[in-house]
């Protein structure tokens, strides 16, 4: 079978180079302005050099985060990012046919994954292995989709997150239907016991101009749904940066449909975690829907078979680096003696760890039966499907070695 | 109408170059581009990127953000405006990146697109093209390997046509470029950039017409009728029956709305057998439609009834098992084999 890197590159060295990616010097300079600045709006807790800066609003909202809290953030975005990393590894090595990179977006995943409770409902689309973490789905369950053995190989309605998908926007009518079943459920209003729910839905910046998500809008706040909209704004749909779907700041779509927009800093862990729990806090008293733009930036490309270096400058990545999501809590966890060396020196056998076991996992995941893509199409009978199954298996059993 | 491109890259003498299909595109709607200015691309990531295939590759910076745009990610989006900017004049070329995101744009096709000539009793010309890669074999994720093709074969008003070779990719997309109905254009995605199935392409032939179908391997035994990525299965399933004794009539249908049945039905009247091969699914399809027609006109001449090697009645499965979804040579002459021994 031949690789997607094959079909989406032509053979190197044929064909004109890449010369249309070349963005004149203006572009460049707006394009940086526009991409790495957050606006006088973003919510920051955590400056990207590790200072805490106080919040008004919002630090209310992280005042019972202990130092072992934040070391857990830590904790998960390494592990998130571990995983991410031999992942695409493996895909390199051949033994997944695409990967779809988190890097650079861990701080807003895990920040609203960890705001999250076991009851609230999460419906990604495909990059949001971050929040799979925190509903305990293990880097392991992701691979199948990845390698091409199935769609999704955990149970959605165990963890409470929806299968993910792909086509752009779809998910969002979805959830927006599943909010407004938690709202005609009664579990919308009352949270002093603390069984009130909500629902996050994950969306990138693309998706923002996809009429799926536009009426997701519309069908949430007209239901006063307990939906969060969590817009990861990566900067990138592909090759195409945020201008091309906005005019202006993503957060500020909201007011035009009736309900809050706020724009975090998505590379910001705690300022995520808190804007989320403010957020899902709402949802769950009834103040819902509301819109999160998580600002934040796409660091790899698009997908394993993407080359970003035909449409964006790593000038941009550079000036992001300095913005990493992780590195801002290290510093900040070692400047105010908040973790030392052990605790370090632990994530890092933690991740080493579980990098060797997702590898060992993937090598040996067994090719699906050909059975499974007739099984359950359909919950009951379908005799010209089964007729079709029977006779194929028939066919292929007769080949020497029998299904293969 | 050579594309002053080839004279660049080439002696200036020679009209003929070995293109792949991904190639033979980019070169015809160059010349679609230079040959009408109202001619504009639109699509997610066809500017700057040259589109995720790279088939419109160059043309952004040789044409203009204007007439290559890097359009906001909505395909309802993409064929809507199409619309209006065909009833402003423009010939609007729509890509859409894979088979499986044309739906969210099915609306606008469906309902204005195919209806909006019928509906101003044809004061308004809907000359839009929408191009999508499809097909499987690519070992891609969910929605990227589908084939739709039928649906909008089943539409009143949509042409619908799909290139097999290089040297119909040249030419088909020029011509339905200048067709002034809507055509849906199926492009083998898998076959893209396949060094094999690089052909020479002669910028200054003359093509045939567009909405015709083609013999493109003689045989007497068996008739296979296919279009698209399959007809190099059948291709290949004629070369290895042949080894075996066996001759196979290999026919690229090429317009798939309308049909031009004709080389079908004068084919089968000789073979008297008939395997329709397609990766779509097999119910309520294309290939069904064909049957249909070939038993009403060959119903004295044939020998068997007509077979089908079809994508099975299933969503499209993960990567790893589409080898089992896809026809493959085996399937294919397991069919004919079944259609002989009948
Ligand atoms: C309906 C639809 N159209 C096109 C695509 C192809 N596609 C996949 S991802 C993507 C860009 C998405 O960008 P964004 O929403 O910003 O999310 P990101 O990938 O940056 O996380 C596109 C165009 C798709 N998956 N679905
Ligand atoms: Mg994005």
């Amino acid at each position: 079978m031949s690789s997607p890197d094959e079909w989406t590159h032509p053979v190197p060295g044929e064909g004109p180079p890449a010369t249309a990616a070349a963005p004149t010097a203006e572009r460049v300079i707006a394009g940086l302005r526009a991409t790495s600045e957050g606006g006088e709006d973003l919510v920051q807790l955590l400056t990207p050099e590790g200072e805490r800066v106080p919040n008004e609003r919002f630090d209310r909202y992280i005042a019972d985060v202990t130092d072992e809290d934040i070391r857990g953030l830590y904790r998960d975005m390494v592990l998130v990012r571990r995983a991410d990393r031999e992942s695409n590894a493996l895909q390199r090595q051949g033994q997944l046919g695409i990967w779809v990179p988190l890097l650079g977006q861990e701080a807003a995943q895990i920040g609203v994954g960890r705001a999250m409770r076991h009851t609230d409902m999460a419906f990604p689309s495909y990059r949001e292995h971050g929040v799979a973490w925190c509903k305990g789905i293990t880097p392991q369950q992701l691979l199948g989709i990845f390698r091409g053995t199935d769609n999704g190989g955990w149970d959605s309605a165990a963890t409470r997150f929806h299968p993910y998908t792909i086509v752009i926007g779809n998910q969002v009518l979805n959830a927006a239907g599943y909010a407004m079943g938690q709202r005609f459920e009664g579990k919308v209003g009352d949270d002093s016991d603390g069984t009130a729910e909500a629902t996050v839905c994950f969306f990138g910046d693309g998706a923002t101009s996809q009429g799926d998500v536009h009426e997701g809008f519309v069908w949430a706040s007209v239901y006063d749904a307990p939906l969060v909209f969590f817009c990861q704004n990566n900067q990138w749909a592909i090759s195409e940066p945020t201008e091309r779907q906005s005019r202006l700041p993503l957060y500020q779509r909201a007011r035009g449909y009736g309900f809050p927009g706020i724009r975090v800093d998505g590379n910001d862990v705690l300022a995520t975690l808190a804007v989320s729990r403010w957020a899902l806090d709402e949802c769950r008293h009834g103040n819902g829907p509301i819109l999160i733009e998580a600002f934040t930036y796409r660091m790899d490309a698009h997908t394993t078979t993407d080359d970003p270096t035909r449409y964006r400058l790593s000038d941009e990545v550079e000036t992001w680096k300095l913005k990493d999501p992780l590195e801002r809590v290290r510093v900040h966890l070692i400047r105010h003696e908040m973790a030392d060396d052990a605790f370090f020196e632990q994530v890092q056998a933690e991740s080493d760890q579980m990098a060797a076991e997702l590898r060992d996992y993937c090598f040996n995941m067994p090719d699906p039966p050909v059975r499974q893509m007739f099984d359950n199409v359909y919950s009951e009978p379908h005799p010209y499907l089964e007729a079709q199954r029977d006779e194929y298996v028939d066919y292929v059993a007769g080949f020497a070695g029998g299904e293969h | 109408m050579a594309a002053p491109v080839l004279s660049e890259t080439n002696s200036a003498a020679s009209t003929v170059r070995k293109l792949t299909i991904g190639k033979a595109l980019n070169l015809g709607l160059r010349a679609a581009m230079e040959a009408d200015p109202k001619v504009i691309m639109m699509g997610e990531d066809v500017g700057k990127l040259g589109g995720v295939f790279r088939i419109t590759d160059g043309l952004q910076k040789d044409f203009g953000e204007h007439r290559v745009l890097d359009t906001p990610l909505a395909e309802s989006g993409i064929i809507g405006t199409a619309v209006g900017l065909a009833v402003r004049g423009f010939r609007p070329v729509c890509e859409i990146q894979f088979d499986g995101f044309i739906f969210p744009g099915f609306d606008q096709i469906v309902s204005q697109v195919a209806k909006l000539q019928a509906r101003t009793q044809g004061r308004q010309r809907m000359p839009i093209v929408i191009r999508v890669p499809f097909g499987g074999g690519i070992g891609a994720v969910e929605h990227h390997s589908e084939s739709p093709e039928s649906y909008f074969a089943h539409t009143a008003g949509l042409r619908v046509v799909s290139c097999s070779n290089a040297v119909d990719a040249y030419w088909m997309i020029q011509q339905a470029v200048r067709c002034d109905d809507p055509v849906l254009f199926f492009e083998p995605k898998r076959l893209y950039h396949s060094g094999n199935m690089k052909a020479e392409v002669d910028t200054a032939a003359t093509p045939d017409p567009l909405f015709s179908s083609r013999v493109v391997r003689q045989g007497a035994a068996v008739t296979l009728v296919s279009y698209g990525p399959s007809v190099k299965v059948c291709l290949d399933a004629a070369t290895a029956a042949e080894e075996e004794g066996r001759s196979l009539e290999v026919i690229d249908l090429r317009t798939l709305s309308p049909l031009d049945l004709a080389p079908v039905f004068e084919s089968v009247r000789r073979t008297g057998r008939l395997v329709v091969v397609t990766e779509a699914p097999s119910e309520s399809s294309l290939s069904s439609e064909i049957a249909a027609r070939v038993q009403r006109e060959c119903f004295y001449s044939l020998e068997a009834p007509i077979m089908r090697v079809t994508g099975f009645d299933v969503p499209y499965p993960p990567a790893k098992l589409e080898e089992h979804f896809l026809p493959d040579l085996d399937r294919v002459l397991h069919t004919v084999d079944q259609s002989l021994a009948f």
